[in-house]
């Protein structure tokens, strides 16, 4: 990466929003749903009418103490919201309900995989705060259009410590927060809808120094991968300007994904003077043991932790482990897969191979009923007999299967042909036809080239369409060089 | 606190309102004795007292995630200015920002 090369080092701190995945709103009884007509998803409380009140939704709550669980944060006990005062058309209270001086999480860490070490990304706080409306400036030359269907939806912020540096690092840590939000069902995680959005604050100093630099805020960062990109190509941006002995700037910049470069945003609010003040209208929240020690039941075993355990318990290479964590319900179906066949290395293989493809191809996911995990087990022991070759079980058997859930496996595996030949005449007369047809090869094996015993196995594999059973295939090949010496 | 020129030109600006030089005067005026009397506070001593952030001893005071009353689009935008069915509409507030080079 470039920054290595250079005497800087960047300085990196996201803050992350997660609409939370709840029914209805934050304060009101609204539906919290992306994508229907604007302005249909409103009340005189998402409106700001005078006279009304809020009234907190209390999953909201526990799903932002689920994350704080997740991450390792100090909960806390009690408490409060605060209003956030700035003026814009999108807001129509004039303010925004968030927390200020007790957010509901404080500290934590989420470790995130760099290089094949594990770094602890250290956060600062999550809170629970409201979603502004949304404002549309392209439909019309004199006005903003308003749809307020989004304003008072349920945010959490994840904010972190200044300890990332690179553009990899934080993209990392991204996705990592991307896959826990989903593992806890707390968020849908999509980046386009805006379910999940990042603002990074970058700023670069000589490497070494402990001395923060001036920072940058690049805002609409509405992808992982631009995610990456802005902050690299801001980084540059930055340790150009200090090569040039220019003068770095505090300001807000977006990023154009189509130039790949970000630039500045002119904006008139960037006063930050937010005028905090605790907001009268909402009651403190008392984090109790009661509801605390609940939701701790109810957390499932983490991406991380289960990685862990498939490596230590089922000696699965980091690769696979990782592949299979990568989405909980594709970790929930290989446990239970295990609770049928103890060849844990070949279930792994079929799932994040041809059973993902698969899906993939059909444009449908692990949420849907896949292959009922026994009759993966049987897949994996028709494999581990040597009565099916893997090729076979996955571009064959396995489609066939899944669109065929009540067959007997076995049944429709010798009904289609599929299964392996151990036949020897079967498999000699294969083995004689490639013979006959590269008499030079098997002259340049019997002179000591025994290499080429692979590329007659693979020609006998190719004749027998993948069938010819390769343990018994191989000896008779070797006998049969061997004897025509 | 002193409430100068300054400061009600940046309240001004912050709360997107706009005065005359006059009304300027006349709210600095009144700010500043609003100010001077919330400074009385000042003379008592409030070492070791924990803020207070709330003032009823109401707590959890919670709803259950289920869809409530909403109201139609038509209903809300009744009393709005300039609506443009479905939307609200407000004066621009930024213009699109050309990128740099």
């Amino acid at each position: 990466m470039k920054c290595e090369k250079e005497p800087y080092e960047a300085v990196i701190g996201l803050e992350i929003h997660a609409r939370l995945a709840t029914n209805t709103k934050l304060f009101c009884g609204d539906y919290n749903r992306f994508g229907d007509t604007p302005n249909s998803l409103i009340s005189e409380i998402s409106l700001a009418h005078p006279g009304t009140l809020p009234f907190l939704n209390k999953k909201a709550v526990s799903f932002a103490v689920k994350m704080g669980i997740a991450c390792h944060c100090d909960i806390t006990d009690t408490t409060y919201f605060a209003r956030k005062n700035y003026f814009y058309p999108d807001l129509p209270k004039g303010y925004q309900v968030t927390q200020h001086i007790s957010p509901i999480c404080k500290n934590g860490y989420v470790p995130i995989r760099i290089e094949n070490e594990i770094k602890d990304i250290f956060l600062n706080r999550i809170h629970l705060e409201e979603d502004a409306g949304k404002s549309l400036h392209d439909l019309d030359d004199k006005f903003s259009c308003l749809d307020f269907n989004r304003a008072g939806t349920p945010l959490i912020e994840i904010v972190t410590e200044p300890v990332l540096h690179s553009a990899e690092e934080a993209y990392q840590f991204l996705s990592e927060i991307r896959r826990l939000v989903k593992w806890l069902d707390i968020c849908d995680g999509n980046m386009e809808e805006g379910s999940l959005r990042c603002d990074a604050n970058i700023s670069i100093r000589p490497k070494g120094s402990k001395k923060l630099g001036v920072k940058v805020e690049v805002k609409n960062l509405n992808s992982l991968r631009f995610v990456k990109k802005a902050i690299q190509v801001e980084i540059n941006r930055l340790i150009e300007l200090a090569k040039k002995n220019q003068q770095i700037i505090q300001e807000t910049r977006s990023y154009d994904a189509t130039s790949n470069t970000t630039f500045p945003m002119r904006d008139k609010e960037s006063a930050d003077d937010y005028r905090y003040f605790p907001e009268p209208d909402l009651p403190p929240v008392k984090i109790n043991e009661g509801f605390f020690s609940d939701l701790k039941k109810s957390m499932p075993e983490l991406p991380s932790q289960k990685e862990k355990r498939y490596c230590n318990e089922y000696k699965l290479p980091l690769l696979d482990a990782e592949r299979l964590c990568a989405e909980k319900q594709v970790a929930c179906y290989f446990d239970e897969a295990v609770k049928y066949s103890t060849n844990y290395k070949a279930l792994a293989n079929l799932i994040t191979g041809p059973l993902m493809q698969y899906l993939h191809e059909q444009k449908s996911d692990f949420s849907n009923p896949v292959l009922p995990a026994n009759k993966l087990e049987e897949i994996v022991q028709l494999i581990d007999e040597n009565k099916i070759n893997f090729s076979i079980a996955a571009s064959k058997l396995l489609p066939f299967l899944m669109t065929h859930q009540n067959e007997d496996v076995l049944v429709a595996a010798t009904r289609e042909g599929w299964l392996q030949i151990n036949d020897t005449d079967e498999l000699e007369k294969w083995i004689q036809m490639v013979l006959d047809r590269m008499p030079d090869k098997v002259k340049q094996y019997q002179q000591g080239k025994k290499g080429l015993i692979g590329l007659m196995m693979g020609e006998v594999k190719k004749i027998s369409k993948g069938k010819a059973d390769p343990v018994i295939t191989i000896k008779l090949l070797e006998e049969k060089l061997t004897k025509s010496n | 606190m002193e409430v100068n020129e300054a400061l009600v030109e940046k309240l001004s600006r912050l709360s997107a309102l706009s005065f005359t030089k006059e009304e300027k005067m006349h709210i600095q005026d009144d700010l500043q004795k609003m100010i001077l009397f919330v400074e009385k506070l000042n003379e008592l001593n409030t070492d070791g007292v924990e803020p207070q952030l709330h003032i009823t001893d109401a707590e959890n005071v919670f709803r259950d995630d289920i869809a409530g009353k909403m109201i139609s689009n038509e209903a809300a935008l009744e009393n709005a200015p300039n609506p443009m069915p479905p939307y609200f509409t407000a004066t621009k507030a930024i213009q699109k920002p050309v990128p740099e080079n």
